[in-house]
């Protein structure tokens, strides 16, 4: 009964969470602020239009969005020129926009005319460490393999990131770390890393005082921004199109950093920050509520605890009786322990990038990983639990006259629960 | 009451028990006793259906024992084993109502049955509420006799109940034991290695050894006709005091 009760009011605290409103258009965005800043103008400029929107913010790197787009779990996001034709076609040479209009479209994507802005990586250091040691471009760098490089882990491992840079320049550096891009600065600062990588159009840039060093060999290529959406949402929305082309031209390099300076040095949400530009742009106004810290605090809360509770709750029910099996038939019982023990050393996010293809983004895969990450630990204290059990004691409860589900009920599992509860 | 009918069983190819013949009289006590490894334990397992035998058969009540009618057979054991084998995360009272609940006597029953059995046994009624780990050794092995006893079986088998105890608790159960086995008139048959033990509370005494049964019968028959040589150093083997004394003082 207190199970039935227990799952009821999991449920109802789920189900509002996980359900997505399927007419609203759903939008996308990276885990990097300037991202999600262009996701909500897409929200803003679309809601001003009459559409109604959802926003999935900060789903995760480029790979995920585009595939995420491609299945229609999402209709639009933001991305970058570069990005689309180095890391998603893995072209080798540079193409133009439109040979990477064409050849997207061939997918069933549509992109915008560019924004504005290009956003394109550099490396930067401290300014006072560049005038000293007289760093003026990348090529300075080959000199001085003593340098720390800390760089973000998407940059680390771009077709357009650090090992084609390392070719190209022919860099010497040993001393690379992965890290992510907040911190990158803060260790910058610290001087902890001397060298990082960096968007043209992070707010931190001037507030760090950085220098950019010139990238004298011309490796990195151009990252005009540009609204991506499905060409079959033109079938429902045929005016999409040109809604999504307003702000075509009009964010230049200085709006898009002051609007990233807006969140990330004024500590302002990335909603409102978007709501004013796009209320700018239209000359209309945009009523905001920014959620303070606090909400967003709660929101995330209800939702871990949420995912959280639903996966555990499905291990518990999956991982006990196989604990129990385990014991009773050592054979398979190895396999199961087996198993569930080789679940647990594929990396977590192996096991996301593998489960989004299945079961798209969200909810669903974070609880089947937390629900197969469950199982061991699980199986395991049931299998402890009940093996450790004195075969004093199990005879006692077999002499007594106890069948065998009574015995479980009664004797075995109770006390094996000490040990299951010890997860 | 109960027979073993050449009875051969064996743990991993080494023999415990070679054809056995043995007959359990009704309402008398039983004791099996036997240096270690001698089989008496195995011989009480096989009654209770923990062990089957590799062969021969095993008859209690007139049936016999398999796993067909072990079920049925061990509401009429009651069973009980050195330290007690309770269930430590049980208190007193639930060990020894476990059955009778899972069986759904009514709540009014089990309790005449318990205050009964608390006065069979004398055991405090305040310390119903406490774990086995709460309790001493004697009261353990009293809540343990009172949960073998719960369904009133027609017999008792129990492996060196008393075996765990210091010698005053000891001979203190043993007297309780024995008039508790008096008043009720129960079947018991009983295992240990403790001859005075068995002097004192057994009818009939098996003597044992590397799983054969050596000689068996009342204590007199033992000491005045032992069957050999070895009866007669076992029966003799245990130290008393008063010897001891009276060899020093001589």
């Amino acid at each position: 009964m207190r199970i039935v009760i227990l799952t009821a009011v999991i449920l109802n605290i789920a189900l509002p969470l996980l359900a997505e409103d399927r007419h609203a258009v759903q939008i996308g965005s990276k885990k990097f602020t300037e991202s999600v800043i262009l996701g909500e103008v897409i929200s803003h400029l679309l809601e001003e239009e009459g559409y109604q929107t959802e926003h999935h913010q900060q789903l995760g790197g480029t790979r995920i969005l585009w595939n995420a787009l491609l299945k229609g779990e999402i209709d639009a996001y933001p991305d970058y020129s570069g990005t689309l034709i180095y890391e998603i076609l893995r072209q080798e040479d540079p193409m133009d926009m439109t040979g990477l209009r064409d050849t997207i479209e061939q997918m069933g994507i549509r992109m915008t005319d560019p924004l504005g802005f290009n956003n394109t990586y550099a490396l930067g250091m401290r300014s006072e460490q560049a005038r000293t040691g007289e760093y003026e471009c990348i090529s300075d760098l080959r000199e001085h393999p003593e340098l720390r490089f800390g760089f973000t882990n998407e940059f680390m491992d771009r077709g357009d990131g650090w090992p084609n840079l390392q070719k190209h320049y022919r860099l010497p550096q040993r001393s690379v770390r992965g890290l992510d891009h907040d911190l990158a600065y803060r260790g910058l600062e610290a001087g902890s890393i001397d060298v990082i990588d960096l968007y043209s159009t992070d707010a931190e840039i001037s507030y760090y005082d950085i220098h950019i060093l010139e990238d004298d060999l011309h490796y990195f290529p151009e990252y005009h921004a540009v609204f991506l959406f499905r060409e079959s949402l033109l079938d429902q929305y045929p005016d999409l199109e040109s809604i999504l082309n307003r702000f075509a031209g009009d964010i230049s390099e200085d709006q898009m950093i002051r609007m990233n300076a807006g969140v990330k040095l004024e500590g302002r949400s990335e909603n409102s920050v978007a709501a004013e530009f796009v209320a700018a742009q239209l000359g209309t106004e945009i009523g905001t509520v920014d959620k303070s810290g606090w909400d967003r605090f709660l929101v995330h809360t209800r939702e871990h605890l949420t995912l959280v509770s639903i996966s555990l709750l499905a291990a518990i029910i999956i991982a006990i009786p196989l604990g129990m099996l385990a014991v009773r038939h050592p054979g398979p019982g190895q396999i199961i322990l087996g198993v569930v023990g080789i679940i647990q050393t594929i990396p977590s996010l192996a096991l996301l990038v593998f489960m989004i293809p299945l079961l798209g983004i969200g909810g669903p895969p974070a609880v089947v990983a937390l629900f197969l990450y469950s199982l061991l630990p699980i199986v395991r204290n049931t299998y402890a639990g009940l093996h450790d059990i004195p075969a004093e004691i199990h005879e006692s409860a077999i002499a007594l006259g106890l069948p065998a589900g009574a015995r479980l009920r009664l004797v075995e599992l109770p006390l094996a629960l000490r040990s299951i509860l010890a997860v | 009451m109960i027979t073993l009918q050449s009875i051969y069983k064996s743990y991993s190819g080494i023999a415990a028990l070679k054809s056995v013949d043995l007959e359990i009289q009704p309402q008398q006590t039983t004791v099996l006793i036997g240096p270690s490894g001698c089989g008496k334990s195995t011989c009480l397992r096989l009654m209770v259906g923990l062990a089957p035998p590799d062969s021969g058969t095993v008859m209690i009540l007139g049936e016999e024992v398999n796993s067909q009618t072990i079920g049925s057979l061990r509401s009429k054991l009651g069973y009980m084993i050195q330290d007690g084998g309770l269930f430590p995360h049980l208190d007193a009272e639930h060990n020894i109502t476990i059955m009778a609940r899972y069986l759904d006597w009514n709540p009014e029953r089990i309790q005449q049955r318990v205050g009964s059995l608390l006065e069979l046994t004398q055991f405090p009624r305040g310390a119903l509420h406490r774990y086995p780990i709460q309790l001493s050794g004697g009261q353990r092995q009293r809540v343990s006799l009172m949960r073998a006893l719960m369904l009133d079986p027609e017999i008792l088998l129990m492996d060196e109940p008393l075996g765990a105890l210091d010698p005053l608790i000891r001979a203190e159960l043993q007297s309780d034991m024995r008039n508790i086995f008096q008043e009720l008139g129960k079947t018991v048959v009983m295992v240990t290695h403790d001859m005075g033990e068995a002097a004192f509370l057994g009818d009939q005494i098996v003597l044992m050894r590397e799983g054969e049964i050596v000689q068996k019968g009342s204590l007199q028959a033992l000491t005045r006709h032992p069957e050999n040589e070895f009866v007669h150093q076992f029966i003799n083997a245990q130290r008393s005091p008063w010897q001891h004394l009276e060899d020093s003082l001589s």
